[in-house]
């Protein structure tokens, strides 16, 4: 089974190390996010897969080191939609999800009818026809979210890394987008690695959750054994209560009260 | 199938630009000191093309093959230059007020040139272009080294801090010359402020070769140039080499700026303009920027330079001059209408 492989991965920036040893498997067709304080390196260890930020250690899909791999290839193996995608000022959406097709095609090339015929798909899957002609820069931040998973999925590579996708988002896109990201994973066997910072969303979707504090991974599982009240108070130095319900636990701060 | 997009123009468009750019080509030729009938300027290229004898007196003859004309088209080479390495600059920088002149090239070319004027007799006076040329590049090498080298990391700010450096430096170098030579400053600021006049056939020849090929190489990259508007970061996770792709049209840009400016002098504010009234008028896709940059850049250097010639006639006005009392205006214009600078 085809699997992303990563091996005592480590990030320095600035001569301080951001990202320590970190080891992580993910299958085709799974979610891991990861959790963790502000801080912790969440978003510098999505980088690193991504090849964003320079890291050492191994990462491997299968066999393939992707690290020997040129930009254009390894973005055919990983996709990246970053916390709050840039979305440029008078472009529309088509030519936006457009774009994701560059990993397809060399450098100097243009789109052939395939690659606007695969742009056209995943617009209609995603139910975004009806923004097609729409300025980018004029959407809202679930349109955004969306139209910026639909760039990742034009990529087609079957692991799609996203940075905080629910963050700026009220609950009903939240949903939505979370929603979209686990149908899609389970239709196209996409291995999908998201962060996240709401704890109880975060424990929700996922198959798995990786607590990750001052760069290290901490705890690691399903969201009833990492979302305890003992690991957040250790590790978010938060007094929190977790009540378990049907669609996951519950994280809920204890309000302190003055006596 | 459906595509709405902003990657192709419909035909017309480039049928109305090459229209526009035959009816500014004319014009160029027929007003001035002498105005010759655009008509019989047509029949005297083709008498001249195909046979046959025009009705145009010798001296109407030689105003038109040994003055106007190579001065129009040079207008047209240098214009169509300037305005696709400012949009090209603009695209990979991702910054609209980005000019052709961003990494140093102008004060180089200066100092090139200075060092031309001051350090060579009359007859060497032919050195100076080449001067000019060398001076650009070795701005732009300078700058590009110390961009990516001095201040680590793959950010295109790094470039631009530079830039402004190295234009600095160089300028002050400009200055301590001139004033240990302050007898042939005039002649300096004549090259300064650019001038399309002196120039015959020769020049025209010299630069076209260059601008067309840096023209054709950015034409090639205009996909390109409109991923790198998501950002550095995203682009790269694109698939897009980041780094190389920026460097190659860097050099275009710069190469064809160099070649421009090597025997204009300092024409400013047309890599501005020209792309900023375009995306005005048909969005910011690099795919048809791009090429409309280079039709109406030309365009509009050859009307600039009309204009520099009749509005204080028989006195010329520098073309340089006339390209900043236009663009210093707009380009608060653009200052101002453009979020923080930016176009993200």
């Amino acid at each position: 089974m085809t699997q992303l492989n990563v091996r005592g991965l480590r990030v320095t920036l600035d001569r301080k190390e951001i990202i320590k040893d970190i080891e992580l498997s993910v299958a085709l067709g799974e979610w891991v996010c990861i959790i963790g304080p502000n801080g912790a390196g969440k978003s510098s260890f999505l980088k690193a897969l991504a090849g964003i930020v320079d890291s050492s250690g191994e990462i491997f899909i299968d066999q393939t080191d992707l690290r020997q791999l040129s930009e254009r290839d390894r973005a055919c193996w990983v996709a990246y939609v970053a916390q709050e995608p840039i979305m440029p000022v008078g472009m529309k959406v088509f030519d936006y999800v457009l774009l994701g097709r560059t990993a397809h095609l060399k450098m100097l090339a243009t789109e052939s009818p395939k690659d606007l015929e695969i742009a056209h798909f995943v617009i209609n899957e995603l139910d975004l026809a009806e923004f097609i002609d729409r300025d980018v820069a004029t959407l809202s931040g679930g349109e955004r979210q969306r139209v910026a998973i639909a760039r990742a999925l034009t990529q087609a590579s079957p692991i799609v890394l996203l940075d905080e996708p629910t963050t700026a988002l009220d609950v009903g896109y939240q949903q939505e987008v979370l929603e979209l990201i686990d149908r899609l994973r389970m239709e196209k066997k996409i291995a999908v690695i998201t962060t996240m910072h709401d704890l109880t969303i975060s424990g929700l979707y996922p198959d798995r959750l990786l607590l990750l504090a001052h760069g290290e991974i901490v705890e690691s599982g399903t969201a009833e054994t990492v979302l305890t009240s003992e690991n957040i108070a250790k590790y978010y130095q938060a007094n929190v209560s977790v009540v378990l319900h049907e669609s996951g636990p519950v994280v809920i701060p204890d309000r302190k009260r003055k006596v | 199938m459906r595509t709405a997009t902003a990657r192709a123009l419909p035909r017309w468009v480039w049928l109305f630009s090459a229209v526009a750019v035959l009816v500014t080509l004319t014009l160029g030729v027929s007003i001035g000191a002498v105005n010759v009938a655009p008509l019989a300027i047509w029949s005297e290229i083709a008498s001249k093309v195909f046979g046959g004898s025009a009705n145009l007196t010798p001296a109407e003859s030689t105003i038109i093959w040994q003055l106007r004309l190579p001065r129009v088209l040079l207008a047209l080479v240098v214009g169509a230059m300037l305005a696709s390495a400012g949009c090209a600059y603009q695209g990979t920088f991702r910054n609209p007020l980005a000019d052709p002149y961003l990494l140093g090239v102008s004060a180089g070319a200066g100092l090139g040139a200075t060092i031309a004027i001051f350090y060579s007799n009359g007859q060497l006076r032919f050195l100076l272009p080449i001067a000019a040329f060398i001076g650009a590049l070795t701005a732009v090498f300078l700058t590009y080294s110390l961009g990516r080298s001095a201040i680590a990391g793959r950010s295109s700010t790094a470039l631009v801090l530079a830039g402004v450096a190295v234009a600095s430096l160089l300028t002050a170098i400009q200055t301590l010359l001139q004033q240990q030579n302050t007898d042939k400053i005039r002649e300096v600021y004549s090259w300064v402020l650019g001038r399309l006049s002196t120039s015959g056939w020769g020049d025209l020849l010299i630069i076209t070769p260059y601008v067309a090929i840096c023209i054709l190489v950015l034409l090639r990259y205009r996909r390109v140039l409109d991923v790198f508007a998501v950002g550095d970061e995203e682009a790269l996770t694109m698939g897009l080499p980041v780094g190389r792709a920026r460097g190659a049209i860097i050099v275009a840009a710069s190469l064809g700026t160099a070649a421009a400016v090597s025997v204009t002098g300092l024409i400013g504010f047309v890599g501005i303009i020209v792309p900023h009234i375009l995306r005005l008028l048909v969005g910011n896709s690099y795919r048809i920027l791009l090429p409309l940059s280079v039709v109406y850049g030309g365009i509009f250097l050859v009307l600039a330079d009309i204009f520099a010639r009749t509005a204080l006639a028989p006195q010329e006005i520098s073309i340089g001059v006339v390209t900043a009392l236009l663009g210093a205006p707009f380009f608060l214009f653009v200052l101002g209408s453009s979020k923080n600078g930016s176009i993200s």
